[in-house]
């Protein structure tokens, strides 16, 4: 194989891969997912560290 | 929102207030060394004839002070930050974060030494010497494994988005700063690329462009999407919107280098290749800019009231604007017209200044209340200031600019029908003059908003517990 074929099968397999992530990210399938990374921002001021925290530190008691 | 729930004793909070204070200081020191060397141009006496103060010295030292310096330590602080939050851990390592820490500060420092004394590979946004090259490698290196081995001990099961833009980031730059910096050493303080010719020129460009994309674009883009949903109170507007947006940027930013080099002794075909990856380059970073806004739909209102969102916001309407600009410009048509001009110099600084300092003068504001444990900014009001401040000072700095540029641009390529010159070069340098005054005097808009925040900061940092009340009105 010659350096286009390579060249050639490679740029095909990007758009091939480029369109099956577009496909992927608006699947049903993804869309549960992405809800909860999306509220993720948010969770990190839900006060669960801090009960984790608390629970750890009156078990050492 | 109680101050406790706010401060989580197992983050490392250290190191991002360590480069969050330094961002505001390192960027009123580079804005300083622009608004100089603007100055320069139009008084050439502000050189003060001393070899250390030239403009062709200083130029270089404001362009990394800017980009290394200020955006760096954005950088490292929010993207230490965000993925320490999204993540739910601690960093990796506090020994490594520091090493980056005090590491990134040597290099800026030696930066601020060597550039001034004319030490110099000469390649643009990379004139640091070899030594300084070395020191940067394993500075990001330590940087690399801090971040990734963060993500890879999380306690959620998804990688926010955000830390996918700073992955990126992180990963590229590396690979461009390696690449790029391969030199031969002839002296302690003199090196000589690796490269020859136009391979040189297009290694560097194929460099200098992603510093833009990936450095300039992705890492604040990681920042867009941690601090626009955080600051607005709401999810990101569309999550499979932003993760399109990721693959398409970084799979077609890698490509746009060439659009520098039009017609140079570059191949015509690299040429094209260039101008056609930019001017798709358009689409998502087009999607990227509305996915931030519309995070906002239903919450308009906020603007009013809150100024950091507004630094937020507007700073994805100069994106949106640069990044429409970019591909025009890059069209070879355009370009013929727009290179070496003013033209340029407007279009990076409306990305620079529009986009990049402002998302990251509004992530700073979100932060320096959280990480000094404060409920607020000691003043709302100051905040506001600066930000009517920034935002004059960028237009008044970006018209003047496009003015100048299509005007340098049409007078060089005035010609006769005899077909000699219309213009000499020094016509078209007075034509500009009163636009670089005005070019001036934007730039000392932004630097007074940078002072304000410094104050306005160092209060916040300062006022003793319970000072300061949180409004009414949590965002």
């Amino acid at each position: 194989m010659d350096q286009i074929t390579v060249n050639i099968i490679w740029t095909l397999a990007i758009l091939v891969i480029f369109i099956a992530i577009v496909l992927w990210a608006y699947s049903k399938r993804a869309q549960k997912g992405f809800e909860e990374a999306a509220n993720l921002v948010f969770d990190d001021d839900k006060p669960s560290a801090e009960a984790n925290k608390k629970r750890e530190s009156s078990n050492n008691e | 929102m109680s101050e406790t729930s706010r401060a989580h004793p197992e983050y490392n909070y250290k190191v991002v207030r360590q480069f969050a204070v330094m961002t505001v200081i390192w960027g009123i020191v580079g804005m300083t060394v622009g608004v100089l060397i603007a100055s320069q141009l139009i008084w050439p006496e502000m050189n003060f004839n001393t070899p250390w103060l030239t403009y062709s010295r200083l130029r270089p030292l404001h362009t990394n002070a800017v980009i290394f310096a200020f955006g760096g330590c954005a950088l490292f602080a929010t993207s230490y930050y965000v993925v320490q939050r999204t993540c739910q851990v601690k960093l990796f390592s506090d020994k490594l974060a520091s090493f980056t820490f005090w590491g990134w500060q040597a290099v800026i420092i030696a930066a601020v030494i060597s550039l001034p004394l004319g030490l110099t590979s000469s390649k643009e946004y990379a004139e640091l010497e070899w030594p300084i090259d070395i020191l940067i490698t394993l500075v990001w290196v330590a940087y690399a494994i801090n971040f990734f081995g963060t993500l890879v001990v999380r306690k959620t099961s998804h990688i926010y988005v955000a830390n996918w833009f700073f992955g990126a980031f992180i990963l590229t730059v590396a690979v461009l700063h390696i690449a790029n910096s391969m030199v031969v050493p002839v002296s302690f303080t003199k090196s000589y690329s690796l490269y020859a010719g136009t391979v040189d020129a297009m290694v560097q460009w194929w460099y200098g462009h992603n510093a833009v994309g990936f450095f300039l674009t992705a890492g604040f883009l990681g920042m867009m999407y941690y601090f626009v949903p955080k600051q607005a109170g709401r999810p990101v507007y569309s999550y499979r919107l932003s993760v399109v947006h990721f693959w398409a940027l970084i799979s077609l930013y890698i490509w746009a280098g060439p659009h520098h080099l039009h017609y140079t002794a570059l191949p015509d075909w690299a040429q094209s290749v260039g101008m056609v990856m930019s001017v798709i380059l358009f689409v998502p970073s087009w999607g990227g800019m509305i996915n931030g806004i519309m995070t906002l739909s239903g919450a308009w209102h906020k603007l009013r009231t809150d100024p950091i969102l507004r630094f937020l916001i507007v700073s994805l309407s100069f994106y949106g604007m640069s990044t429409f600009e970019g591909p025009m410009m890059a069209i070879k048509t355009v370009n013929a017209l727009s290179h070496y001009t003013d033209w340029t110099v407007g279009h990076v600084h409306s990305g620079a200044l529009g986009w990049v300092a402002m998302v990251s003068i509004g992530s700073i504001y979100h932060l320096i209340p959280i990480l000094f444990g404060q409920p607020k900014m000691y003043s709302t009001k100051l905040v506001n200031v600066h930000f009517w401040l920034a935002t004059i000072g960028v237009v008044l700095y970006i018209v003047a600019m496009w003015i100048s540029g299509v005007m340098q641009g049409l007078m060089w390529r005035a010609v006769n029908t005899d077909g000699t010159l219309t213009y000499t070069f020094i016509e078209s340098i007075e034509a500009s003059k009163p636009f670089y005054f005005v070019r001036f005097l934007g730039g000392i808009f932004v630097v007074a908003g940078m002072l304000i925040m410094a104050y306005n900061c160092y209060r916040t940092i300062k006022a003793p517990k319970g000072s300061l009340q949180a409004e009414a009105q949590p965002a």
